[in-house]
Formats: structure tokens, sequence, C-alpha cells
């Protein structure tokens, strides 16, 4: 088994692997190895041919592929190697890593540190327990996406989409445009889990109905879905009887929600939370594995790209740290609990003793208009910030001076909604 | 006009029944001609059961089923090293929730006991609970039947078939019967396109068995259709319970159970719904919330929040209760296999031998001389060990590619199963034959990669790549002619 090795192996050659790759590199680290199981880098941006992206990064509007672009020429142009058609098979909590691929075979790669990049994957039919049969003629919106956008095939004619999430919203004009007919978009929650812009762009400019409050229940047909069954939701998210109403449809294309690629993770032994589905990081993203990083859709559910990349280039310098060895080891943690109104808050740990200022992203629970995001210490307040509109479908972002973070005395913070 | 094809015998149905007596058969000298109403392999319920290996502690002493299950389960790990299939005896528990089933249990202690199986005992709270310690603490005591297995139902009845295949045995996929009558030869069968002549047949047709029957026989049957909802709940490094835990039996069946599968995910279920069309394989909401409700009593923390998909599966109950195995009367070479629900896949193999046995005698058939002896690719890439996939990837480049990354499936792995005994070329029997599309993301990623090595190994172009025969199409067109098409309107 021939063995190699890296300093700073990066999993994935999404939007995430891009940027997390490019800050190694840039930080000074020479022997940077990116891994990529497709036959090219730019990860899911690949497929989503829309435009739409770069707005906060490059302050213009930029295609996925163009966006990828950007991060690939920029990676080339630093020389860093990136691997494709290769799958990564395990981690182990040493830092080893084995994949394989036709051209190199079986590898097992020593690494001084790992970021892991491998961003999130499509809740599927079977996840949500759609009764019905199981007919063909369902598919995840990225699934659908791909068949339109990359292979050039229509998946249906007659579609209704479950669940309002981004790529659904987006999938429901490209079909539109394509020449199928898109009957509703279906949203279980009183609100969409997309992004505002898309739910006009996308399902308003087209006059296809949101159903918000409603839920499939039941899938018909034998060998293509031949109907669905939408029936309203009481408060607790559970169908009413009699406000059924049909639709006869040939696809149904279901858009329920993100979930981040973690099996090599757990492998590895990294600590997953429950509320994100990602691993626990503190500010440099490091997971609980020493030198093990995660940033991207692999740490949580984003919903803009370009704070993919911020966070991913900020895990490519702190790993390019630890492998240079600048990290100081007596350092009190400082642990970021969600508080009301407040899911998920990335990441759940900061040390005492920052260098730089520290991003707290996470999602609120519900929509909020003209609140204030407060973090306590204890019972005293140590930040706040008042908000017009906070959204489940848009990730809240708060910068805290390392300043602020040097005088907490509690070891425990809470980022409240009020 | 119908095309008109002859065989020697004919056996309608390629489910678990159909594959294991055409296997025994394709050793002799007989022309056998398999015709299936599905588009592949154990289409009906034998992709949709628990996939357990019955010990023989519940069918009733002197009947056919006790007869076969017991002596089917004993065949098994033979029957599937011979295929290389896997096979695990993880054993199973029945479980008393009250001193009234602790009388229940005692008596299946004791069926157990007259039909021949070894090894069964009751074992107290303390040891049930050490066993199996996510088992429900109410527990008063538990029926241990250490021999009790696992398999994947389709997996041994693909290898049957495959093996049946090599050693001539023609199989046809969507070929329902429509018709069974006498002729001067023998009989005829009828389907939508050809009439089938042949000197014998043998019905194994499933919910099909009784209408069949009736075609041939003045003893007219009538049978339920049984359709049993299953929840299918994640892989997971410790999985809830290491052995099948069975809920002490009812009149309708063995109850809702939770087991291990032999890919090591979790399987919870059958409900028990008599059903008109035996062509429903739906869910149901109701079905689905029965198994929860139910499931509670095994498993009083059962969690479905990593279960990854639910299907159901449909049997065929005959009111005598009992299977039915032989000639028809008055009826020479018209034999039946019917009323195959529970314990039907364990007993299949000695039911096969045993319809074989009279054929052969009967026809006074030869043995081969030369037999292929099929065996399946022994371990998938998802199985080996680093070792071991490194001497894959050597042997075959192609192992290299990892297609389904969530059952880590190789490309090598998905063009040999297009490319085994019975071609694989829909999603579906690709599917079921590597497990690509079987993991957490249910086919997302992969879907489209399969179809494109479909396309190659076939020549199929992609919208013509079926999910499961028929008309269940993937996809709707090219998208520069849809469009178009649409311009047009």
């Amino acid at each position: 088994m021939s063995k190699e090795r890296v300093d700073v192996l990066i999993i994935g050659a999404g939007p995430a692997g891009l940027a997390a790759a490019i800050s190694a590199k840039e930080h000074g680290i020479d022997s940077v190895l990116v891994l990529e199981r497709e036959n090219q880098p730019g990860g899911i941006l690949k497929q989503c041919i829309h435009n739409g992206f770069g707005l906060r990064r490059f302050n213009e509007e930029l295609t996925g592929p163009e966006y990828a672009q950007r991060d690939i020429d920029r990676a080339n142009e630093l020389g860093i190697l990136i691997q494709c058609n290769t799958s990564v098979l395990s981690v182990s909590c040493d830092r080893k890593v084995t994949c394989v691929s036709v051209e190199y075979g079986f590898q097992v790669i020593e690494c001084k540190a790992i970021i892991l990049a491998m961003g999130c994957r499509e809740r599927p039919r079977g996840a949500i327990g759609i009764p019905g049969t199981r007919c063909a003629g369902i598919y995840t919106a990225g699934a659908a996406q791909r068949f339109v956008n990359l292979e050039g095939y229509i998946p249906g004619k007659r579609i209704v989409i479950l669940g309002s999430g981004d790529i659904g919203l987006i999938m429901a004009r490209r079909l539109t445009l394509q020449g199928a007919r898109v009957l509703a978009c279906v949203e279980v929650m009183p609100y969409s889990s997309g992004l505002n812009r898309n739910i006009v762009q996308c399902l308003q400019d087209f006059n296809i109905p949101l159903l918000l409050n409603h839920t499939v229940v039941d899938i018909k047909g034998k060998e293509r879905i031949g109907s669905v069954t939408v029936a309203k939701v009481n408060d607790l998210r559970e169908p009413i009887s009699g406000t059924e109403i049909e639709f006869d449809c040939d696809t149904l294309l279901i858009s329920c929600g993100l979930i981040p690629e973690n099996e090599l993770s757990r492998g590895a032994g990294v600590v997953i939370s429950p509320v994100t589905n990602g691993a626990i990081v503190n500010e440099k993203y490091e997971t609980s594995v020493e030198g093990v990083f995660a940033c991207g859709n692999v740490l949580h559910v984003h919903d803009l790209v370009d704070y993919v990349s911020s966070e991913s280039y900020r895990a490519g310098k702190a790993a390019s740290e630890y492998v240079m060895g600048e990290c100081e080891s007596d350092n009190m943690i400082i642990e970021v609990k969600d508080g009301y109104g407040v899911r998920g808050v990335v990441p759940q740990m900061i040390h005492k003793h920052v260098d730089d200022s520290v991003s707290l992203m996470f999602r609120p629970t519900k929509v909020f208009h003209n609140c204030e995001v407060v973090i306590k210490s204890d019972m005293e307040t140590i930040y706040r910030k008042k908000v017009r509109v906070l959204t489940p479908g848009e990730s809240s972002i708060i910068q805290m001076n390392s300043d602020i973070i040097m005088g907490i005395n509690s070891k425990v913070i809470t980022v409240d909604i009020e | 006009m119908k095309l008109s094809k002859t065989a020697d015998l004919i056996i309608i149905g390629a489910g678990i029944v159909g594959c294991s007596i055409a296997r025994e058969l394709s050793r002799y000298s007989i022309s056998v001609l398999v015709l299936e109403a599905g588009f592949d392999v154990g289409e009906g319920a034998t992709k949709a059961n628990s996939g357990i290996i019955h010990a023989g502690f519940d069918a009733i002493p002197g009947t056919k089923k006790a007869l076969y299950n017991v002596k089917g389960a004993e065949m098994y790990p033979s029957l599937c090293k011979s295929l290389g299939v896997a096979y695990k005896q993880c054993g199973a528990l029945v479980i008393a929730l009250s001193e009234d089933d602790r009388r229940t249990i005692k008596a299946l202690l004791n069926r157990g006991i007259s039909n021949g199986v070894k090894g069964l005992e009751i074992i107290e709270k303390d040891e049930v609970l050490r066993l199996e310690p996510n088992i429900n603490p109410d527990t008063v005591c538990a029926l241990y039947a250490p021999t009790s297995a696992i398999v994947s139902p389709y997996e041994v009845a693909f290898a049957l078939a495959d093996d049946a295949a090599c050693n001539g045995v023609e199989f046809l996929f969507n070929e329902r019967v429509n018709n069974v009558s006498r002729n001067n030869e023998g009989y005829c069968i009828t389907t939508d396109t050809t009439q089938y002549n042949c000197h014998s047949f043998i019905n194994c047709s499933g919910t099909s068995g009784a209408k069949i029957h009736n075609m041939i026989s003045d003893t007219k049957l009538f049978s339920i259709n049984r359709r049993g909802q299953y929840y299918l709940l994640d892989k997971l490094k410790e999985l809830p319970f290491s052995r099948t835990i069975f809920q002490c039996p009812s009149t309708m069946g063995k109850g809702v159970l939770v087991s291990p599968t032999i890919h090591g995910n979790t399987i919870i279920g059958p409900t028990a719904e008599d059903i008109a069309d035996p062509d429903d394989k739906s869910t149901t909401k109701e079905g689905l919330a029965d198994i929860v409700i139910k499931s509670r009593r095994i498993w009083p923390n059962a969690y479905f929040q990593n279960s990854i998909t639910n299907f159901s599966g449909i049997r065929s109950h005959l009111e005598s209760d009992d299977f039915i195995i032989g000639e028809i009367d008055n009826a020479s070479g018209a034999f039946e296999v019917i009323g195959i629900e529970s314990p039907g896949l364990t007993s299949a193999p000695a039911i096969a031998e045993d319809i074989c046995n009279e054929i052969v005698n009967r026809f006074h058939l030869e043995h081969k001389k030369a037999i292929v002896q099929y065996k399946c690719p022994n371990r998938s890439f998802g199985e080996m060990s680093d070792i071991e996939r490194e001497q894959a990837v050597i042997s075959n480049k192609l192992n290299g590619n990892i297609i389904c990354r969530c059952e880590m499936v190789t490309e090598a792995e998905i063009r040999a199963a297009i490319n085994r005994p019975i071609k694989a070329k829909s999603i579906d029997a690709v599917k079921r034959r590597t497990r690509a599309g079987m993991g957490r993301c249910q086919g997302g990623f992969c879907t489209s990669r399969i179809m494109s090595i479909i396309t190659e190994e076939t020549g199929l172009s992609p919208v013509e790549i079926t999910k499961s025969g028929g008309d269940s199409y993937l996809l709707m067109g090219d998208l520069t002619e849809f469009l178009r098409s649409t311009d047009n309107e």
C-alpha cells in the first residue's frame, strides 16, 4: 500500500474546498491537495446555471459556473493540485485518508491537517416519509437540476414541488422556461425556507402558486407518478382531513432541506451537532478531532455561497496556522449556546484569546420583525444589534470583535432574539 | 395473431418459489421456461418481506408450513454459500409482555419442539435485556430461537434465477398469464403476446395463484391479498437490535417485528391489511402510523427520524391457512405452489426439492452431465477491508470509481450486475443487485450516473431507461426536442 504525505488535504472541490485550499496556499502551505469525486471541480455550482451568486463577495451577479471558475482559476494560478474522479473512503482520527480512483488506484494519504468540505445532500422522499406508491417521477430538486442543466433531459412535464427550498424554487422557474408546467409549490411551514428573492423571481413572476401550510399526503401511480394529494396542515403540521386537493402530475420534485454529508466525519470520530447536523467547531473551524477542520455546507447549510467562501477561507487559514504550529494551547474555551429564537449557532465554541473578530452564524427559528439579536454572558448583555427582519430562509451573521470576546468572564454565552 | 412457443415445462412466476424450482429443474433433461408478469425476478412478495429465515416454531405441527419451514431453514446455509449470497444466523426472540403472553410463548416452544426446531428455549427478563438492551423493559420472558436467520430475499432469488439461466432455463418478463387451458399435448398458456404450449406447468404466481388454479380446476379457491408495509431505517454503527424481535403472534400473523437486515439496516413491519387490488403496493399514512405504534411494544424508544424509505409487499393468503403444493386433482401435469405467505421464503428451497423430485419421477428425467454452478461475487466493495479494496482496484480499475457513495458501489460492480445472466436494464434492477441507490440518499446522487452506465452497456438511450420496467420512464424527453414540441402547441 503506497503511502503519501500531504500538509493540508481538502476533501471536496466545491466552493468550500476551493476557498479553503486557496487560503491554505496563500497562508504559506506548499503541500496542499484537494480530492474531488466528480470529474471536475466546482461542486454543485456546476449545475446552478442561474445567476445571483457572488453579490456580496464580488459585488456582481454571477452564474454558478462563473462563480466557481473564479476560484478554480485562482487555485490553478497558485498551482494547487486538484485530484478529480477520486472518492474518499475513510478518514481516521490520526488523519490518514484512504481514497480510490481509476487513475491512481487505492491510496493512503497521511495529512498534517484535513479540511472537510464535502457539502451536503438533499433530504429524499423516504426521509420525509410520504406514503403512496414507489413509482418513477419522484426526484429531489437537485437531481432534476442535474438532468436538465448538465445532461440535457426534461424529467417531467406536469410538476408539483414539495418544499420551498431554494433549489426547488429555482427549478420551478427553470422547468417553466423549458416548457414544463409547474402546478404548485407546496410548503408545510407557514413561511418559505428559501430566499425571498427566489420566491419573487421564480414563483410569483411565473404565477406559480405557493401553498404555505400544506403538504403532500399521498402519491398515486403504478409505473410513473399520476397524481399527488395535497392537504392543509394544522399548527402541529398534521394534515387536516377534508382539505385534500389532488394534482394530476407526472413529476414530484422534493426540496425539503439539505443534510450535511458527514459520514466521513463520523468515521473519524468528529462530534456532530444534532442541531446543525455538522461538526461542532471552534472559531478556527477545528472539529473535536485535532487537526481536522470543517467548513461550508458540510458544517452547516448556508443560504449564500458567498458566506461559504468566506467561512472556508478562514478555515483554510486556521488549518495553515495549525500546520505551522501557530496555535496557542493554553486558551480558555467559551461555549456558544442557542437561545430564544436561535437555531444552530456556528461556531459552537470560541477561544477567549482571539486575534481577529469572530463571525457567528445562525438561523432564526421563525420570522421576526423589528427585533434585536442579543448576546449574553451570564446575565450581562455583551452585544446587541437591531434587525428589521429575520427569516429562517436566510442566515444571520454577527461579527464579534476580539475585545468583546476577551472581556467575557463566563464559560458560556447565549445568543437570543428579543 | 399471437406468437407461438413451446417448452416441456413452464413455470409461472419468477419469485423465490419459481426461481428455486427453476434451478432444481435446470439440472435435468427438460426444457423449462419461466413466465414472469413483472419486469424482473422477485417483483412480487419476494422483494418486499422481512427477509427472515424462520426457525420454524410458528407453524402448526403437521401442516405443510411446518414441514417445509423446518426443512427449508436447514437448507439455507449451504444454499446461500453455494450461490455466494449473504446469510446470517442472528437468532430471534419472541417477547412476552404479560403472563398471558408467557402461555402463548410456551405453546410456541412446544410447537417448535414438535416441528423439530433445534435450540429453542425460554429465557427470562434479565437475560432478554442483557441480550437486547433496547427491548421493552416490560418484557416478562422470551422464546429464544438461535437458528433464526436473515437474508436478502431478492438477492437469493436473483442468484437462483441466474444459476437456472446458466443451466438453460429461459426467463421471459412482462408476460402476464391471461389464460391456461388444456390441449392435446398438455396445456396452453396465453399472455398478451404469445401462446405457450407445454406438457406440464407449475403455478407459482403468488397473488395470482388462486386465479390460475381456478382456470384449470373445478375446485375453486379464493385467496386474500394481504399487504404488509415496512419502514427501513438507516445503517448505524450500533444497531438497536442484533436479533429479530417478534411480538406474541395473533390471528393476522406474526405482527410487527423489528430486525436487523443482512446489510445492516433495521427493518420494522409488516402491517397486515387485506386489500382488493393485488398490485396496490402503496404505503398509507394509517399503515405507517400503525407500524410506529406497534413497534413501541418491542422498542419503546423506537425512532423513525433516520428512516430511509418505506415500502409494502403483498402476500397471498388462502382460506385453508396452509400452502397448497402438488398436482391439481384431475389435471395431470398441472402443478401448483400457492398460498405462499410466511414462511414462504424459508420454505422455498424445500418445496422446490419436493416438486422437482415429483416431476423427475413422473417424466423419468435424467440428470444433466454438465452443470454450471453460478456464484455471485463474494463480497461487495462496500464490505471489503482496505487490503481487499486495494486488490479489487488492482484487479479491475473500474473499482476505483465509486458510483453510489452511500453504499459504496463501484462502476465495476454496476457493469457486472447489468451483465449478469439475467440482465439488469432498469434502475431498480441494478439497485437490487448492487445496492446502488439503496442508501440514505436513495439514489439522489447516483441515478443519473447509473443511467449513463446502462446506456453504455445496453445501447438504450437515457429516455428509454425505466425505473422498474413498463412505462416507468425516468425522463420525459430531450430538452431541445421537448421545448420545440411545446412551441408547436
